[in-house]
């Protein structure tokens, strides 16, 4: 049975309780220190409180201080305690309040988490998962909207994860916590609360219209490495992650074009084989992410499909990206690869 | 003193113009050295408070030196740890094989056998005697000139120069540079290499096994120029919030590299008084002693034990050699300094405190001497059978892409395909043997 199945039959058959991101990754937090007591949730603001975005909400309360609490605001010291956690057998579960404040614990992310199992020849483990909320879209200026997966991707040793949509980030952040390798898992902040359909001005939507809002209760998983055909179609292939999901979709529906949609979910290890597929079947490639374009992931997306694919392409891949710059506070709009920009492309590629 | 009043806003109005101040030492190649600046305290002279005390009575001693030995090799006051002869010949014992450990590895890299080899001459009691403190299970995140810990447990010879080696013996698949060991089965973290990363990482060990109600402890060592380093203000920070059950060592042995202390901070204060802002518990210890050595660790882990709290350690040595085989100390130091060094040799000192006992000799150390070296010698002939680095291959080609991650990605796939490739094409002129 593909994941695929599998998934849309959980779907199906739960209790149609519908939550947001959020609810569902606070869910899955629930869940595995339920059932895993070497599970621990740390983080800035984590504890008493629930998170500046309340994904630890009740945590604390339910499964105690120990397991979930707070810690000094300190990236560097949140990462490099996860390391010596990891070592003794716990399985913690740290939250950078903010990707863009992950820098500090750089080293000990890149050099430690990321190196230990290799370098101590498996005598020594980091099974953290790195939790972070990362995008723009929120008015959260240069230092809350960046996208840094990249810098990730780029890291032997590190998986990268980015869910879209409720369902999957409770099934991916079990998977992640469950998986024996360092895990930056990155939550995708202007869709906690519901889709978006790239139009900043126009009414939120809900995630409770969403089929993917659908959540089961209890313990499920979804496989690292394996991407979701979000919509099927022949026009093109798009290679997309996170918010962007959404706002491809609702371009595409907009435009009547029957692209077809691949949410990465995630970007190390990638799912090769979708990507390939689907491409062959297309011959044509749209590659959308929110971060800066120079050296981002979708550079990775376009030299494996052209490495891979090129004798099926009939059009250059494309690529619609965040520009080269810091994310603006009063010009997000301006920056953020909005319908403008993704049909600008489409068009190109239709084209050609 | 320099004023600047409200009046004077105006630019240029300061007076006398800002200086900054790059440190320097007070000794170069070619120096007279004078060490009468070091303040050497009376051995037995500094009060040993509770180990559950109060943090803050722990001040004074972050500004002296816990001594124990004197010059009469006699052991003195309070911090005295009363150890038996046999436990004394068991240290000293120690200490040579580290000792010839370091002469013969320093040696094997000067003849072509390894690429890098780091002796810990003149500061072998800082981990000798201070793991002999710690229980056999406490957890160890070591620096890179701890090799003493490793003798101190009993870690094979022949596995560590294995590693040195990056034979095929070597069970770090020859991923390591020389010297950064791991051994999970001695409760000996993987060396990193990068500077005080292992700090906040035994923090976090100790927090897990507080966590968990374990009776464990942690223990890590950093060096002085490594304490400039974020990690380790992280690692103060969460010991102290979190109270975690953890011994930070600072080895103060003046140079890193070629930097003084006075880069890390030291014209100004010592290292053990770092512990003051944090409220821990802080030491200063001299680390050529081994009594002084041995008596502050077991001091800091009976508190760690008792839920009584974390504490820096400063221990004050000298690193009597080079950085590494790959420094050379005579381009920016005195070598003068190790003559006069006030605090003397670790090694000598215990040796003279045990014939002062009249439980020792000279004839039984040179005999012991020569003991360690035949043991050294005869594990470097048997870790020899496994290769030695840059003559022939040790590990198998598909080593390297083996636990990058816990299962083998297709990329890694495929690029372990594509080096059995290139390895077929340099042999084998691209026909598959």
């Amino acid at each position: 049975m593909s994941a695929e199945v599998k998934e849309n039959q959980a779907i199906e058959s739960g209790t149609e309780r519908r939550l947001n991101m959020i609810e569902a990754i606070n869910d899955a937090l629930d869940i595995m220190l339920e059932r895993d007591p070497d599970v621990i949730v740390m983080g800035e603001d984590v504890g008493y409180f629930g998170g500046v975005f309340r994904c630890t909400a009740g945590l604390q309360e339910k499964h105690g201080k120990t397991r979930v609490f707070d810690t000094p605001i300190s990236e560097c010291g949140i990462i490099g305690v996860a390391v010596g956690m990891g070592a003794y057998g716990l399985r913690p579960v740290p939250e950078i309040q903010f990707a863009d404040y992950i820098y500090p614990g750089l080293d000990q992310l890149i050099s430690e988490a990321a190196r230990l199992r290799y370098r101590s020849a498996t005598e020594y483990i980091a099974p953290m998962t790195v939790r972070s909320p990362f995008g723009g879209g929120i008015f959260g200026g240069q230092t809350h909207s960046q996208s840094p997966e990249a810098i990730f991707t780029h890291v032997s040793g590190l998986k990268t994860v980015i869910p879209s949509t409720p369902y999957d980030a409770k099934g991916l952040l079990i998977s992640c916590i469950e998986d024996n390798d360092p895990v930056i898992f990155f939550e995708p902040k202007r869709i906690y609360n519901g889709p978006f359909s790239g139009y900043y001005d126009k009414p939120a939507e809900p995630w409770k219209r969403h089929p993917q809002s659908v959540v089961p209760e209890g313990y499920y998983k979804i496989p690292l490495g394996k991407a979701r055909t979000v919509t099927e179609g022949d026009a093109m292939t798009v290679l997309t992650y996170g918010a962007m999901v959404h706002v491809v979709e609702s371009v595409c529906r907009e435009k009547g074009i029957e692209a077809e949609i691949l949410d990465l979910r995630t970007l190390v290890p990638i799912d090769i084989e979708a990507i390939e597929a689907s491409v062959e079947r297309t011959g044509k490639c749209l590659i959308v992410h929110e971060a800066t374009r120079t050296s981002g992931f979708g550079a990775e997306l376009s030299a494996l499909v052209t490495e891979r694919c090129f004798y099926h392409l009939e059009a250059p891949v494309e690529r619609v990206t965040g520009f080269d710059t810091p994310y603006p506070h009063s010009l997000e709009w301006a920056y953020f690869p909005g319908p403008v920009r993704i049909g600008e492309a489409i068009d190109k590629l239709l084209k050609d | 003193m320099a004023d600047r009043p409200d009046a004077d806003r105006e630019a240029g109005a300061n007076k006398p113009t800002l200086r900054l101040h790059v440190p320097e030492p007070k000794f170069r190649p070619g120096d007279t050295v004078d060490f009468s600046h070091i303040k050497v305290s009376e051995p037995g002279a500094q009060p040993r408070p509770d180990e559950a005390c109060d943090a803050k009575e722990t001040a004074p001693l972050c500004h002296d030196l816990i001594r124990v030995l004197g010059d009469d090799n006699k052991a003195h006051g309070p911090w005295d740890p009363k150890l038996d002869p046999d436990t004394l010949r068991t240290m000293l014992g120690h200490f040579a094989l580290v000792r010839a450990f370091d002469e013969r590895m320093f040696r094997g890299q000067r003849q072509g056998k390894t690429s890098f080899y780091m002796k810990c001459t003149g500061e072998e009691a800082t981990s000798v005697a201070a793991a002999m403190a710690l229980a056999s299970d406490d957890m160890v995140f070591p620096s890179y000139r701890q090799q003493g810990v490793l003798i101190v447990r009993g870690y094979d010879l022949v596995e560590m120069i294995n590693q040195i080696y990056s034979n095929k013996g070597d069970k770090l698949k020859g991923r390591q540079l020389p010297i950064m060991y791991s051994s999970r089965e001695h409760s000996f973290f993987s060396i990193s290499g990068n500077l005080a990363t292992q700090t906040p990482q035994a923090v976090g060990w100790a927090m897990a096994s507080a966590m968990k109600g374990d009776s464990r402890i942690a223990a890590t060592w950093v060096g002085e120029g490594s304490t400039a380093e974020g990690d380790f203000h992280s690692a103060c920070t969460f010991a102290t919030v979190y109270n975690a059950p953890v011994i930070l060592n600072v080895i103060n042995n003046q140079w890193a590299i070629s930097s003084f202390s006075g880069f890390a901070g030291a014209e100004r204060t010592t290292f053990a008084a770092r512990a003051l802002g944090y409220g821990l518990a802080g030491l200063r210890v001299d680390g050529n002693d081994a009594l002084a050595v041995y008596a502050a660790q077991r001091w800091a882990a009976n508190r760690a034990r008792a839920n009584a709290g974390p504490t820096l350690i400063e221990y004050f040595t000298y690193r009597a050699e080079g950085h590494s085989t790959s420094d050379d100390p005579t381009g920016y130091r005195s070598a003068q300094e190790r003559e006069e060094w006030p605090l003397g040799d670790p090694v000598m000192r215990l040796k003279n405190h045990l014939i002062a006992l009249g439980e020792w000799d000279e004839d039984r150390q040179a005999e012991m001497d020569r003991e360690a070296a035949e043991r050294v010698k005869a594990a470097t002939k048997e870790a020899e059978k496994n290769g030695t680095l840059g003559h022939g291959m040790h590990q198998p080609f598909r080593t390297m892409f083996e636990d990058v991650f816990e299962e083998l990605p297709w990329h890694l796939k495929e690029q372990a395909e594509q080096a059995t490739r290139e390895r077929l094409i340099k042999f084998h002129g691209g026909r598959p043997q």
